[in-house]
């Protein structure tokens, strides 16, 4: 950390934001101290700062006086700049505090934390439990009890998250590679990400996939190494109307549990068959067992799914999915 | 803590002190230090760079003036940086979608505190909030049993009682009964969890709302012990512990998803998208129906007494489907396997229509 650099920039801003005039680059180095006398040494200087502001957000623009005005100014308009006058009740002020803290660890932890600062600046009490410091690293007390006994979290962070938020954030198609389920090899992706959702604690990117030519859904854990930028920012139009959720939701929800199956199950055993089932009855033919119906979905799911009760589960009807338990069991042996 | 602060970050930190003392007039050095989450010496040292800003032209002035004697800070004069800086595109997104997020969180009797802050910070935000509506988290709530618990925890929570759970595990494929001093409703990783005191392990555990099979609020004070430690949610929920056993298994490409799945000491890519983990665990019965449910996409290496139990567990399964299959021709007579298959078929037909 450079303590003059924070000088000059903390310096520009006061400055441009007390001026209602737009000020040259010239001004600006008269009234601000801390640049250098050297013309190209000050331009490179004062081209990163102003990066450096709009990194920050701060809303920096660009206009002339007078339209006769060769050199173009510089102003921030307090409007722009300023938050709007915002005021919470105090239950409100107690739910920012906990939603701060959803994201501690996760990626956006840093983002939420200066948000926290931001409101916090403007006059409003968050639950002081909720440390602000810009790393979203903890500070204060870990275990602290809520005003409603609810501590929601998400999980660790996952690497490819970055670049693909900020890839949705400024409009720019991604590639990268992508191991699909069950396939041996990773295989490269081009894709304009339209949102990021997270789901059963997984992350998903949903977006138009340019080889595809389709809309496609990917899970950020099986996206192997970097993820790039492919475009400009601004190139991604996500069509008019899009639910990045219910993209993900009809990827990962499976088909309707539309066919019936007969189980024998070992009395006092299967309960995860037992849970879920239509009926259960004692079994007259096979005494100490019991015969479950259950309803499934998906025939190679439900076959692995019996196959782990060993012992205890005997699927008796459909015959398909009695041979392909039988397979699998083999299978094991094999 | 300073040696990492950027001169943005800490420029940032210092746009938000001037408002933050402002708005609250008086303030005193330590409660401020805290809420920002600094030492009181970088606090002062914050302080006094405010205060020696100095504009040069057209005439010299200092547009900041302030004072923090006795401990108390007091901003006289600072024009136009009263207020803070919006909130980036960022930062009102993170809150947004976890706002969103937190109104899904089941049980909550009370949602109209989270509805009236995002209407607030969206039209606060402005521009910046748009973005948030592409990025969401969803809290998956299993079924309305999952939802109906939930309720009935945050009730036993706030009267204090304890509740009764019968509560499954699918490791053991057992439903087990017990009496847990429910402690707080988590969320984490989009599932519902009651962390309480459980009686009957003598421990704090986590239990997943969506494994509950049923619950009940007891007429008894719910009392959780002092040495009862809350769950630190952000150091992940599976504890390794030195008695586990570590399992080693050598996954087919379509057995990947173990390694997504299940928390791995080690993840070891082979040739043909095949890998090979090496999971702990307190109960290799867990393992052992793991390995059955993979069948041939997932094979024990070690150690070799579970491999054993593997072999035995599929070998026993495998003569069930001879012996069970002869007892029901048995008791219904003769050449009943051609016929069972027939209706079967039929059935399956118009169960797929």
């Amino acid at each position: 950390m450079s303590k003059r650099k924070t000088e000059r920039l903390l310096g520009l801003v006061v400055c441009l934001l007390s001026t209602g005039r737009y000020l040259t680059a010239e001004q600006i180095r008269a009234a601000v101290p801390g640049y250098p006398e050297q013309d190209d040494l000050f331009k490179r200087m004062f081209e990163r700062d102003k990066e450096d502001l709009r990194e920050l957000g701060v809303p920096l623009e660009t206009g002339v006086n007078h339209p006769f005005d060769d050199d173009p100014g510089y102003r921030i308009r307090q409007q722009a700049y300023q938050l709007p006058e915002l005021r919470l009740e105090a239950d409100e002020a107690a739910v920012l505090g906990l939603a701060a803290r959803v994201w501690r660890r996760a990626e956006l932890a840093g983002a939420a934390a200066g948000a926290l600062l931001k409101l916090r600046a403007a006059g409003i009490d968050a639950d002081p439990k909720t440390p602000t410091n810009p790393k979203g690293l903890d500070g204060g007390d870990e275990h602290s009890p809520l005003p409603q006994g609810i501590e929601p979290r998400l999980g660790r962070p996952d690497p490819a998250f970055g670049p693909l938020w900020e890839a949705v954030r400024d409009r720019r198609p991604v590639t990268f590679s992508y191991r699909a389920a069950g396939r041996s090899d990773p295989q490269r992706r081009e894709l304009e990400p339209w949102g990021v959702v997270n789901r059963h604690g997984r992350w998903y990117v949903a977006g138009w996939d340019r080889g595809r030519d389709a809309v496609r859904v990917f899970r950020l854990g099986r996206i192997a190494g970097p993820v790039k930028f492919s475009g400009p920012a601004g190139r991604v139009t996500v069509p008019e109307g899009t639910d990045v959720r219910e993209l993900v939701r009809d990827r990962d929800s499976g088909p309707a549990q539309e066919h019936t199956a007969l189980l024998r199950v070992r009395a006092g055993a299967g309960v995860g068959l037992r849970r879920h089932a239509v009926s259960v009855r004692a079994d007259e033919s096979a005494p100490g067992w019991d015969l479950v119906t259950t309803r499934f979905a998906d025939l190679g799911w439900f076959a692995d799914y019996s196959a782990s009760f060993g012992p205890d589960a005997v699927v008796l009807d459909p015959p398909d999915l009695r041979e392909a338990v039988i397979r699998h069991l083999k299978g094991v042996l094999a | 803590m300073t040696a990492l602060v950027t001169s943005t970050e800490r420029l940032q930190r210092l746009l938000a002190l001037v408002p933050y003392v402002m708005s609250r007039k008086v303030v005193g050095l330590a409660e401020t230090a805290e809420a920002f989450g600094i030492s009181e010496r970088e606090l002062v040292d914050d302080l006094n760079l405010l205060w020696c800003v100095e504009l040069r032209a057209p005439d010299p002035y200092c547009p900041i003036d302030l004072s923090y004697e006795g401990g108390e800070i007091v901003v006289s004069q600072a024009e136009s940086m009263s207020r803070p800086l919006r909130l980036a595109v960022d930062e009102a997104s993170a809150l947004l979608v976890a706002l969103r997020m937190l109104a899904d969180v089941p049980g909550l009797e009370d949602r109209s505190a989270m509805s009236r802050l995002i209407a607030k910070l969206e039209a606060a935000a402005g521009e910046a909030a748009s973005v948030s509506a592409k990025v969401a988290v969803q809290v998956d709530i299993a079924d309305d049993d999952a939802e109906g618990y939930a309720g009935q925890i945050r009730a036993a929570l706030s009267a204090r009682r304890r509740v009764h759970l019968r509560y499954y595990v699918p490791g053991r494929d057992e439903a087990t009964e017990r009496d847990v001093d429910p402690m707080r409703l988590l969320v984490v990783e989009g599932r519902p969890y009651l962390e309480g005191w459980c009686l009957r392990a003598e421990g704090v555990r986590l239990f997943r709302l969506d494994r509950v099979l049923s619950l009940d609020v007891l007429d008894v004070p719910s009392a959780p012990p002092a040495e009862a430690e809350p769950v630190d949610v952000d150091q992940g929920l599976f504890r390794p512990s030195p008695d586990d056993v570590l399992v080693e298994l050598e996954l087919s490409a379509a057995g990947r998803w173990v390694a997504e799945y299940y928390p791995c000491e080690s993840v070891t890519d082979l040739d043909d998208g095949r890998l090979r983990v090496v999971l702990r665990t307190p109960d290799t019965g867990w393992v052992r129906r793991l390995a059955m449910r993979l069948g041939e996409d997932g094979r024990v290496v070690s150690p070799p007494s579970l491999v054993g139990e593997v072999r035995e567990a599929a070998t026993a399964a495998l003569a069930n489907y001879v012996v069970l299959s002869l007892a029901t021709c048995g008791s219904t007579g003769g050449n009943c396997d051609s016929t069972r298959a027939r209706v079967h078929s039929g059935r399956e037909e118009r169960l797929r229509r």
